[in-house]
């Protein structure tokens, strides 16, 4: 007796009860991608390999870390010495804390690469941008339970942010910590947020991102939409199943990725004072101010926003505008091709101003500011929002060149 | 895969130095050999005999360093504990935090991860450049933490140096001082070459305090690089048999 699925037996009996051979066929089995994805289509796999590093890990530090101010910081000490296996764990999680930052903002740019965020993938690009918020809370959130100094200042400089909202600002930053400074209050508030609050977020918004690329499709490094030639049979004629095609592709990459990760995990973990910086070997001190405060090298280039406006209200909302333009990204983009390969000069002009300047401003988010070096910040501030707020204009001006039928394959 | 590689060295390298905190005076190379048990112990027993009085040391057990410096708990139990302290406790320390702030001016920070957040190069210079200087409540100076509250606690195996300035002139064109060296005004009961190389010691037992696991760390991570390359070869050949009918 085979049901809709033909399956029998163990798995017709389950099929008859869950969708589980419907939900392996959508999604990996029969799910029909693109055959000529190239290297920049390895990253979203891989953020969802770190994502799973980052819980497995995380689930196991949790039993072994103390959440209180005056535990915190030696119960990590605890975790590098007595516990078995305990600093490979750490470090894997503190690396791929930096790791995940790496590999999704790669993912992002392989989508101003290719246009994928265009119609009729919007939905994809925002549930994107709401992760990339959710992950930078996340980040953020996590960064304080160390308990370190730079955990500490970091923390309290990012806070007092909020207070340059008029009106509401210093009752919400004394909401968020729930005490006049960082204290053991904000620790624990922290630890729940980051252990449970935002992991559940994060997952949930996965998911949506997931289900909203398998109900569209992918997009190509040609920006050409596979389903408007399908076979007889109603298979894409460019298409390839995932599963086992770019399941095994997949493997490769893990593998190439995990040799990176590796390097550094075994190697290299403070990588120079950027995955775990120096100051936060020194226990948090309420009463002593290091001499720079310097964010984490991903949230850099939007520290490096803040400053560059000389109003504290008005840096707030620059960063805060920097995040927010990103969500309006599909509807910026007059053009009418998809990918870079059919574009223009002016897009791609643009798009090399906008890295340059990016690049820029998270190298000198991370020092200490000057004049000069303030001045260059206002710089590029400007171009990454000329970027966003230009695109109507020089998309729609581009000479685009003619997209193929079909993709470009060898 | 070129491209790969390229990309993820770019995002992983830091790519631009660290801004390091305390200019002035150039920092020496400690050159440590954290393989190198005799130095370990070496510094071990100057640690506990120089730093142990005001300084603690408490994430770090007595009987870990003992298994990673090659010595029993008998060993480590008879040279190097002066306390009631058992040989799994950690290197902890009785001076009370409120006296030390009333005597020092701020309690004697704990040692374990200094070589972490401070570097060794800079521990290994800190050490040897106390100077005598009349002006400071202890009679001493340093020249990479200036207005120190440590006193000079080395100076009977260093002996007192007093510092040479030389006068230069800074970006306005006003004259300063900037400090060039020492001259050895009271010898100690070492030389200058038996002292570095005992502050060398100290440094590197401070640097395997600091990261107990880092040697172990570097070993797995030899055969986990060699197994992952041996993974990466296999998945490759896989990737390419799937792909083969792939047009």
């Amino acid at each position: 007796m085979a049901n809709t699925q033909g399956t029998t037996g163990l798995l017709g009996w389950i099929d008859d009860r869950f969708p589980l051979t419907k939900m392996w066929r959508e999604h990996m089995g029969a799910y029909y991608a693109p055959k000529n994805f190239n290297i920049w289509y390895y990253f979203g796999a891989l953020s969802l390999l770190v994502l799973i590093n980052q819980i497995v890990t995380g689930v196991w530090l949790t039993m072994s870390y103390k959440p209180s101010a005056a535990e915190a910081f030696a119960s990590v000490e605890y975790i590098m010495r007595d516990v078995p296996w305990g600093w490979l764990i750490r470090y894997m999680h503190s690396t791929g804390a930096s790791a995940f930052f790496i590999v999704v903002y790669l993912h992002m740019y392989r989508g101003l690469l290719y246009g994928s965020y265009k119609g009729p993938r919007e939905l994809i690009w925002i549930f994107g941008c709401l992760i990339y918020v959710a992950l930078m809370a996340e980040a953020f959130m996590g960064y304080l339970l160390p308990w370190g100094q730079m955990s500490y200042w970091g923390a309290q400089v990012i806070i007092s942010l909020f207070g340059a909202i008029p009106g509401i600002g210093e009752d919400l930053t004394l909401w968020i910590r729930g005490d006049y400074v960082v204290s053991d209050a904000t620790l624990n508030r922290f630890f729940a947020l980051h252990v449970i609050a935002l992991p559940i977020v994060l997952l949930g918004l996965v998911v949506a991102h997931i289900l909203a690329l398998h109900e569209v499709g992918s997009n190509n490094p040609d920006g050409v939409e596979i389903k408007k030639k399908k076979d007889e049979n109603g298979i894409p004629l460019d298409g390839i199943p995932f599963h086992p095609y770019y399941s095994v592709k997949d493997l490769f990459g893990f593998s190439v990725f995990f040799l990176f990760f590796a390097l550094v995990v075994f190697f290299a973990p403070e990588m120079g004072g950027y995955f775990l910086e120096h100051a936060n070997f020194v226990p948090a001190d309420p009463l002593k101010t290091p001499e720079h405060i310097a964010p984490v090298w991903y949230f850099t280039p939007f520290y490096a926003i803040l400053r560059a406006v000389p109003d504290k209200l008005g840096g707030v909302i620059a960063m805060g505008g920097a995040i927010v333009v990103l969500f309006l990204l599909p509807w910026l983009d007059r053009s009418p091709v998809k990918s870079i390969r059919y574009r223009g000069y002016l897009y791609k002009g643009a798009l090399a101003a906008f890295t340059v300047a990016f690049l820029i401003l998270g190298y000198l988010g991370a020092l200490p500011p000057s004049p000069g070096r303030t001045l260059l910040a206002q710089l590029c501030s400007l171009v990454y929002f000329l970027f966003f707020f230009l695109m109507p204009i020089y998309t729609k001006m581009d000479t685009t060149k003619a997209v193929p039928e079909r993709v470009t394959y060898k | 895969m070129r491209t790969l590689i390229i990309a993820l060295i770019l995002t992983m390298s830091p790519g631009f130095a660290v801004a390091a905190g305390g200019e002035g005076y150039h920092l020496d190379q400690a050159n440590i050999d954290p393989e190198n048990h005799a130095s370990l112990q070496r510094g071990a027993r100057l640690f506990v005999n120089y730093c142990m009085g005001c300084h603690s040391a408490q994430h770090q057990r007595y009987n870990r360093f003992a298994r990673d410096a090659r010595l029993t708990d008998a060993q480590v139990a008879d040279n190097l504990i002066f306390t009631g302290a058992k040989v799994g406790d950690r290197m902890e320390n009785a001076m009370p935090k409120a006296d030390a702030a009333r005597w020092f001016g701020a309690p004697p920070p704990d040692l374990t991860l200094t070589a972490r957040s401070r570097g060794a190069d800079w521990l290994y210079t800190y050490l040897r450049t106390f100077y005598r200087d009349p002006t400071r409540p202890l009679g001493a100076n340093n020249a990479v933490f200036a207005q120190v509250g440590m006193p000079n606690v080395l100076w009977e195996l260093q002996g007192w140096q007093e510092p040479v300035f030389k006068t230069e002139l800074d970006a306005e064109g006003n004259e300063k001082q900037v400090l060039e060296g020492f001259e050895v005004v009271e010898a100690g009961s070492m030389t200058p070459v038996e002292f570095d190389r005992a502050m060398r010691d100290l440094v590197n037992f401070m640097s395997y305090m600091a990261e107990p696991v880092a040697l172990e760390r570097k070993s797995l991570g030899v055969k986990v690089v060699l197994f992952l390359i041996l993974m990466i070869v296999v998945f490759y050949l896989l990737k390419k048999e799937y792909w083969k009918d792939v047009h």
